[in-house]
């Protein structure tokens, strides 16, 4: 072996061999330090540590900011914080945790059983955290429960600051929710400073602005003796409050959609026409977020989300409909500007074309006679656009629709947003890897077949028709303000495009659109009203798709029935206001949704009387509302 | 395979590398150990899982002969950068920082291998027989230009720990190479002129973490308050310690990390003073024994490299327990072969093999 290492000290490297030597050294001056720190920590400051880590915890507590304010356009308070008390156990405190809760249920006058139940279910959980014996609980019991805490050890209770949506279900889909954070959003953003058990934005609003709304956290670092009583508060830090949302939303207005909803199942959007700020955007069914800050049940959860008629989504965005003859609007103006027809030309309905063998009928049985494109869109002729459908090909039709925002997301800043779709040729073969059939082009050119919209979308649509071609991004946030007022950042308008529409072309859709709803023989005379001047189109979207199989026959029909379109826009001299409705399984667009566009119309014209005050009452929004 | 590689295999290497690992699941068991339920949940089975995947990385890299790293050296260098940017792209992100690839069963660290690959090519490079009087600084040019990208992007993922880690090593090797006495001390100052640069990529926290150290009244509720409880964790074991599964300030969540970066404090709340000496001789003593490698290794080469992946294993328990202490500011390192992390154990147990396989080489020729 010794002649094996001789050897080796012939070649090797010789340079290296003296430098590691001083590496012995670094290693041990290194140990040196390290041995000397842990001689300071353990043995003569150990009985000192020993002390704090056995005799007297320090704890944090985190007091998550108070988290900002809602406000519609008006300055009307939408959601604001309201402080909770929370009643609290560490069972870790308590040398007899059951009978402490037994202590408890006797002060509190409450069922010990169900105390223990819940200290029964939280078993499981990490030691010294605390168990939420109830949430907004009153005055009384924070009362007894300091009175007593001699009895009480582990008990404490907390405040806590709770959302509080003025409007209850009006907007929920809107403003969304709160919930507790999640153990993927916790591994997401835990330098962001979330913690288990912390609230945060689930749904709507409250999700997209969370960054905003949220605040930050402070807390204070603090000493506890042997029954979990605070014995001194080492250092505080104070939280900062979140910042104010000022949506562009009409609360009146949003009232008013939802209202005209009461019973249906739909969408009403509320778009301003020439700045594409959203006045207001109602999805029912609905339900009360009021119940998630509140803490929502298990029950209650599974029953939202199990509920086939899917109360948690925004149908305005999320909807994605065949659009029906509201396409139509879409149709004419292209129609006019590809010179698919001559405007004044009439074409013969006889209640059906023929295309190839196959029959496309129109809606109205026995047909409309001699119609040009004037009375096509008034009567909503089927015939007149199969013809002109067929004239335009499908992809000028997917030209015209792309123009007019359709088959993109409008990129309204909203979570979960649904692009719809529109078809053409390109389409199909990556699709289906499949040539367009010419007989489709029949379906789409009255809305049907492969197009999807959402109710957003032709609501932004009719905004471009009705303000002379100009597409602007839909808005909800107007400006984020500070807790003291200033502003932060304002959110003014954005034009996603102008469209290149021959003024002639849109002076003729428009007039067709006001006869939709003046005329005798209209499809939209529901709408008419005496306060203010409507133009639009109706829709009756088939529902192709009927997956109700398993259900019973009464609900069968209800599901297979046509959902109900009146996309729209108004005053027509001077137009400030689109409004889409859709109620869902409806029926016919001029009696299910035209009447409930009528409604938000009204209230519109109503509040247009009273600008001055208003605007008083939008200056003092800015201030904090506590 | 040649018979002399078996009855060389170096077994004083396995056992320090068992033994440290044996105090990591351990640990790692003490610190998710539940009192009210009795059980450890799953980490650190999954520990002892990802050892056994570092066994055969071990194995691996004592299966050929090390000169062969020759001629890997830049490939797997380069890998490892592309899986770097691959990771700053679209890494899976955690904790707010880009540090992983997903595989589906595993999420790979790249900038644990990363370590591996600056020591290849640093031993590639300075192999050559130095100059009398060691190299210039502009011979550094190469290498630095190497390992400059390896550590940016680790910088920006952001994991600064690493990143030290990278650089100290990427140092430790160049002046184990040779450097010339004026060569380093611009190279010092240098590196203090760069050193406001690197502050910018730092992510606030991670400035907060710094200042902290600097000001601990600064932030006693964030970064201070951890190193406040770890030091409680730590002092509070006093001499004897709390004993297994008896540390308290562990249970109660004060400690981040518990089971990683601070697995330290965990093991000297319940090992006290002594477990705590015995624990940093036994790193020690292996630090000492890869030096004897280093020294008897046949050729520069070797010696290199053993060097190298001596230094990556100082490098990270000196500022790991310094940093838990309280001595350094509270960067992410890992305590080798202790600390939680499937990428971490498997590249520290490669590392261990290739110190394995220069050793057992020495007599071959």
């Amino acid at each position: 072996m010794d002649s094996l290492t001789e050897i080796n000290r012939q070649d090797g490297a010789p340079e290296l061999r003296a430098r590691a030597r001083w590496l012995y050294v670094i290693l041990a001056l290194a140990i040196t330090v390290l041995v000397a720190r842990l001689v300071l920590l353990q043995v003569v400051e150990g009985e000192r540590y020993g002390f704090l880590s056995e005799h007297n915890r320090v704890r944090i507590k985190r007091m998550p900011g108070t988290r900002g304010m809602i406000y519609d356009r008006g300055g009307h308070l939408l959601v604001d914080s309201r402080p909770s008390f929370e009643l609290l156990f560490v069972p870790e405190d308590s040398d007899e945790p059951e009978n402490t809760l037994r202590s408890l249920a006797r002060y509190l006058e409450r069922d010990e059983k169900e105390l223990l139940d819940i200290f029964e279910e939280n078993k499981k959980r990490q030691a010294f955290d605390e168990i939420v014996l109830g949430r907004d609980v009153d005055w009384n019991t924070v009362v007894a429960v300091e009175a007593h805490q001699l009895d009480l050890p582990g008990v404490t209770v907390r405040v806590r600051p709770r959302r509080n949506y003025e409007t209850g279900p009006t907007a929920a889909h809107l403003l969304g929710y709160m919930g507790e954070v999640n153990q993927r959003q916790l591994k997401v953003m835990k330098d962001d400073g979330y913690s288990v058990g912390d609230e945060i934005g689930q749904f709507g609003l409250e999700r997209r602005w969370e960054a905003v709304l949220r605040g930050q956290s402070g807390g204070q670092q603090f000493e506890v003796d042997a029954l979990g009583r605070r014995v001194r508060v080492l250092s505080e830090v104070p939280d900062v409050p979140g910042q104010t949302v000022h949506l562009t939303i009409d609360r009146d207005l949003q009232e008013a959609a939802y209202e005209a909803l009461k019973g249906k199942h739909g969408t009403i959007v509320a778009i301003d026409v020439n700045n594409g700020a959203i006045l207001a955007m109602a999805s029912a069914p609905t339900f009360d977020p009021n119940v998630f800050a509140r803490g929502i049940k298990n029950d209650e959860w599974k029953a939202l989300i199990t509920d086939r008629l899917r109360p948690l989504a925004n149908r305005a965005i999320q909807g994605q409909y065949p659009p029906g003859s509201t396409f139509k609007v879409i149709m004419a103006i292209a129609t006019l500007e590809e010179g698919a027809m001559h405007p004044e030309a009439y074409i013969h309905d006889p209640g059906y074309y023929f295309f190839g063998n196959r029959q496309f009928r129109d809606w109205l049985k026995g047909g409309h006679g001699a119609v040009n494109l004037h009375r096509a869109v008034v009567e909503s002729c089927d015939t007149y656009f199969y013809q002109a459908g067929q004239r335009l090909g499908v992809d000028k039709i997917a030209k015209w629709s792309r123009a007019f925002g359709l088959g993109e997301k409008s990129g309204a800043a909203l979570d979960d947003e649904k692009g719809g779709l529109i078809p053409d040729t390109e389409w199909k073969r990556k699709r289906y890897k499949q040539p367009w059939l010419p007989g489709e082009t029949l379906s789409v050119a009255i809305g049907q077949g492969y197009v999807t919209a959402t109710p957003l979308q032709l609501a932004n649509m009719m905004a471009a028709v009705a303000n002379g071609g100009t597409l602007y991004r839909p808005r909800i946030v107007s400006k984020v303000s500070s807790v003291d007022g200033t502003k932060v950042q304002e959110y003014p308008p954005e034009k996603i495009r102008t469209i290149e529409i021959k003024p002639e072309t849109l002076r003729r859709v428009q007039n067709a659109l006001a006869d939709v709803v003046t005329n005798a023989r209209g499809t939209g005379g529901a709408a008419r009203s005496p306060l203010i001047q409507v133009a639009g189109k109706t829709g009756t979207a088939q529902v192709i798709e009927m997956k109700g199989a398993y259900l019973k026959s009464e609900q069968l029909s209800y599901f297979s029935r046509d959902h109900a379109w009146f996309v729209s826009y108004g005053p027509v001299q001077n137009p400030q206001i689109a409004v889409t409705v859709l109620v869902e399984h409806g029926g016919h667009g001029g009696e299910a949704a035209a009447p409930l566009a009528k409604k938000v119309f009204e209230k519109f014209a109503e509040l247009q009387k009273q600008p001055q005050d208003r605007r008083q009452v939008a200056g003092a929004g800015t201030q904090r509302a506590n | 395979m040649d018979r002399r590689l078996v009855s060389h295999f170096d077994w004083v290497l396995l056992l320090f590398s068992l033994a440290l690992a044996g105090v990591g699941v351990m640990t790692i068991y003490s610190a998710n150990y539940n009192v009210v339920t009795g059980h450890a949940g799953i980490l650190p089975v999954r520990q002892t899982m990802w050892l056994g995947l570092g066994f055969i990385a071990m194995m691996a890299a004592i299966s050929f002969d090390y000169h062969y790293i020759d001629r890997i050296a830049f490939p797997f260098f380069g890998i490892m950068l592309v899986l770097l940017i691959i990771v700053d792209l679209v890494g899976h992100s955690g904790g707010g920082s880009q540090r992983w690839i997903n595989l589906g069963f595993f999420r790979l660290q790249p900038s644990e291998p990363a370590k591996i690959a600056i020591v290849f090519v640093m031993a590639k490079y300075f192999q050559q027989d130095e100059p009398p009087k060691g190299y210039y600084l502009r011979d550094l040019w190469i290498p630095a230009l190497l390992v400059g990208p390896l550590v940016f992007l680790t910088l920006i993922q952001p994991d600064l720990g690493t990143a030290i880690i990278l650089g100290i090593v990427f140092v430790s090797m160049v002046l184990m190479g040779g450097l010339r006495l004026r060569s380093f001390s611009y190279l010092v100052l240098a590196g203090l002129a760069v050193l406001p640069l690197g502050w910018r990529f730092l992510r606030p926290y991670q400035q907060n973490r710094v200042l902290t150290f600097l000001d601990p009244d600064r932030d006693p509720l964030g970064a201070g308050y951890h190193v406040i409880q770890s030091k409680i964790a730590i002092g509070s074991g006093q001499i004897f310690g709390k004993g297994f599964l008896h540390g308290t300030q562990n249970r109660l969540d004060f400690l981040p990390a518990q089971h990683t970066d601070f697995i330290f404090a965990v093991f000297s709340e319940e090992w006290g003073f002594l477990g705590c000496v015995a624990l940093l001789l036994l790193y020690f003593a292996f630090i000492a024994y890869c030096l004897r490698i280093v020294q008897r290794a046949k050729d520069r080469f070797g010696a290199l490299l053993v060097f190298g992946m001596t230094a990556i294993i100082f490098w990270h328990v000196v500022i790991n327990i310094a940093m838990v202490c309280g001595v350094l500011p509270v960067v992410g390192v890992p305590l080798p072969m202790v600390s939680y992390g499937g990428s971490a154990l498997a590249s520290m147990m490669f590392a261990i093999g290739i110190i394995m396989n220069v050793s057992m080489r020495r007599y071959v020729f």
